[in-house]
């Protein structure tokens, strides 16, 4: 079938197929996907027109026009061929571990998703299979596996929800993100002193003056906040801290205008999403989940790697100061850390490094993986509780 | 009147551009459907190149912006040339003309200098219109766009609300040092260009140097393969792979393995950090060099 894709009104697919077409978006949303009416609209158009003809060029036009960002793309062949092509179910079938979550979270979708290809008497009931990966694909699975494994680690990060406590680390954050000097970007703004002189503004301003430029208006730098991106250590030996670091990181998540946190031990884990929930106790109780293998051995340059591979390019600017805070203990070798630093500090303004051993009398930043370190790092200070990091304030103002 | 896929993948052919599998359905969807692509991929796998083989394609014009830190309206979209109205007001002042003649004629679109944003939606010829690393602008702007894709039309009040003539072909492009809004992500189909494959590595450097054989095209795609996977800070893109080439091609080498050491010394078209140069040692190259023969 040939069809006009530009006549007004399209020859449309079946309805047994725009029913498949809606089980799929379905299919699609619950592995994330942002797809929208006006996608379904579209992709329904796309079903009448000749690209459906071949699966191949269907999946292709169907990719285009359903993800939206990389991760989508690269998952949206295989949940297609799974959910189109019946490919992909005996996959399915081993990664469902669990078979209680899975009833709870998938149960009911599949059983609807089967009664419709009941009614529009098409074959192979996959969209409930194929909604299983989702659980694998999203970190679903994952948190499940992980939530019994850490059941320690997130006693832990409860102990510290007492409200005084957390009030306490927010009114820090929230001094902090004043203090902390604002930079200057490359946006410019109008203003009465300045560099350039802004013709529009000038124009418009002097219209009372009958058009003879009297007052001048000039274009001057406009301040930026400064960016914080928070990567802390929540290895055993930083056992001790790691709960007051935690409400700080909340509470600059909650204050500054920009600002990214990351968890890292053997891995590195991307937390703002988690701590951006306002309730302060539904935050910690997603940290935990999210904090596999939190109080375990410390990889600090695979981590640093990590980060400077995948999330440096989307949270990293001129204007971003990296705070670190971590004892420097290291199980990776020194030289591997040192490379990964140099890497960092050449991307952002300043590295902190805060490291709460430097509170114990007598100690030396002896450990390896520090001495590697060092040379990259702006400024190196003591920090074990909120008050050593309340009277780190004009230090850290001054970066 | 759409284009087959066909037709599509011939003409970007005829353009120059050897495209992926995917790609030329995903052009004439974006005809059929009208909506803007987004192009994400590393830099130097071509994002831009196929935005001027979309021009090509439908033989348009290809207006490009190219997106900044602190790019706004008055360089984004239009300005009104002030020197020129400020003189033209004097000059019409000594001659004694009507003022509301003058007024009138103040504020036409003799004194509006376009920007690429207005200058695509005045065109009545639907010209393609590239939005460069659009993750470079700041948020207001990207807010912007959004309004301007969805509605193509631009209010300027001295002029009043200008339409467009026709609904132009939108290519924006990202490199992913910010994240893009959701909204934005939404509006716009949306492609991954990856590195090409050896095989169409080699048919973009049979097309795009001039002279080279197709063994040593061949040769030059195979050693790239490697060096890509070798842990750089930049990896090689395309335009480094075909510059290379043309290199070897204006030296005179046929076969890498008969000039290894031209081979090795030419390697800096590829390797754009000292770093990166200090990594990929006579031994690496050689071992590299190895493999491709």
């Amino acid at each position: 079938m040939r069809s006009e894709p530009y006549s007004f009104e399209p020859p449309g697919p079946s309805q047994a197929v725009l029913v498949r077409l809606a089980g799929f978006t379905r299919v699609l949303r619950h592995h994330g996907f942002a797809v929208g009416l006006k996608e379904s609209e579209d992709a329904a158009r796309v079903l009448s027109s000749d690209a459906a003809q071949r699966p191949l060029t269907l999946r292709a036009a169907l990719k285009a026009l359903l993800s939206a960002r990389r991760s989508d793309w690269e998952q949206f062949d295989g949940l297609f061929d799974a959910y189109w092509l019946d490919r992909g179910r005996r996959r399915v079938v081993r990664i469902t571990s669990n078979p209680d979550a899975t009833a709870i979270s998938t149960g009911g979708e599949r059983k609807a998703a089967g009664d419709r290809q009941l009614e529009a008497g098409l074959a192979e009931p996959v969209a409930g299979a194929a909604g299983d990966p989702s659980a694998e694909a999203n970190g679903v699975g994952r948190m499940q596996g992980a939530s019994r494994a850490e059941q320690l680690s997130k006693t832990d990060f409860r102990k510290l929800a007492d409200a005084e406590s957390i009030a306490e680390a927010h009114a820090l954050a929230a001094r902090l993100a004043r203090l902390m000097r604002t930079r200057f970007s490359r946006r410019e703004r109008a203003r009465s002193k300045g560099r350039r002189l802004d013709m529009r503004r000038t124009i418009r301003r002097n219209i009372c003056h009958g058009g003879v430029p009297i007052e001048r208006i000039w274009r001057r730098k406009k301040r930026k906040p400064l960016r914080l991106v928070v990567l802390l250590d929540v290895s055993g030996s930083m056992n001790l801290y790691t709960s007051v670091f935690v409400r700080f990181i909340h509470g600059v998540l909650d204050h500054f205008h920009e600002a990214e946190a990351f968890l890292f031990h053997t891995r590195l884990v991307h937390v703002s999403p988690a701590l951006r929930e306002k309730d302060a106790g539904r935050a910690l109780e997603r940290l935990a989940l999210l904090a596999e293998g939190a109080g375990g051995g410390t990889r600090i340059g695979d981590s640093l790697a990590t980060f400077n591979r995948w999330h440096a390019a989307a949270v990293l600017n001129s204007r971003t100061c990296v705070m670190i805070i971590s004892d420097g203990y290291d199980t990776g070798t020194p030289a591997a850390l040192a490379a990964e630093m140099r890497q960092l500090a050449r991307r952002c303004r300043r590295i902190v490094w805060l490291n709460p051993m430097i509170g114990w009398e007598g100690y030396q930043p002896s450990a390896q993986g520090m001495q590697a370190a060092l040379p990259f790092v702006d400024l190196f200070a003591p920090a074990h509780n909120l008050q050593s990091l309340a009277a780190l304030e004009p230090y850290l103002a001054r970066l | 009147m759409v284009m087959t896929r066909e037709e599509i993948s011939e003409r970007l052919a005829a353009a120059g551009y050897v495209a992926d599998r995917e790609l030329p359905i995903v052009l004439q969807l974006m005809e059929m459907l009208g909506r803007p692509l987004l192009l994400e991929g590393e830099a130097g796998v071509g994002k831009t190149e196929v935005a001027k083989a979309l021009a090509a394609v439908h033989a348009s014009r290809l207006i490009r912006l190219q997106c900044y830190e602190g790019l706004d309206q008055s360089t984004a979209l239009y300005e009104w040339n002030y020197q020129h109205q400020l003189l033209a007001i004097r000059a019409r002042e000594a001659a004694g003309t009507d003022p509301d003649a003058v007024e009138r004629d103040i504020f036409s679109t003799r004194f509006l200098l376009e920007r690429p944003l207005l200058a695509a939606i005045r065109r009545d010829d639907r010209p393609v219109l590239l939005i460069d690393e659009v993750d470079r602008a700041d948020e207001e702007f990207e807010a912007f766009l959004l309004e301007l894709l969805s509605d193509f039309q631009v209010s300027i009040p001295e002029l009043g609300t200008i339409t467009a003539q026709s609904i132009p072909r939108v290519v924006l492009t990202s490199n992913g040092t910010r994240e893009l809004s959701d909204a934005l992500r939404r509006r716009c189909l949306y492609h991954y260009i990856d590195y090409p494959d050896v095989e169409r590595e080699t048919r973009i450097i049979l097309t795009r140097v001039p002279g080279i054989a197709t063994g040593l095209a061949l040769q030059v795609a195979r050693l790239v393969e490697g060096v890509r996977k070798e842990e750089l800070r930049k990896t090689p893109g395309v335009a480094e792979t075909i510059d290379w080439a043309a290199a070897l091609v204006g030296l005179k080498v046929t076969n890498l393995n008969d000039a290894p050491d031209t081979a090795y010394d030419t390697l800096r078209c590829l390797l754009k950090t000292q770093e990166d140069r200090a990594r990929l040692t006579r031994e690496v190259a050689a071992r590299l060099l190895g493999r491709v023969a």
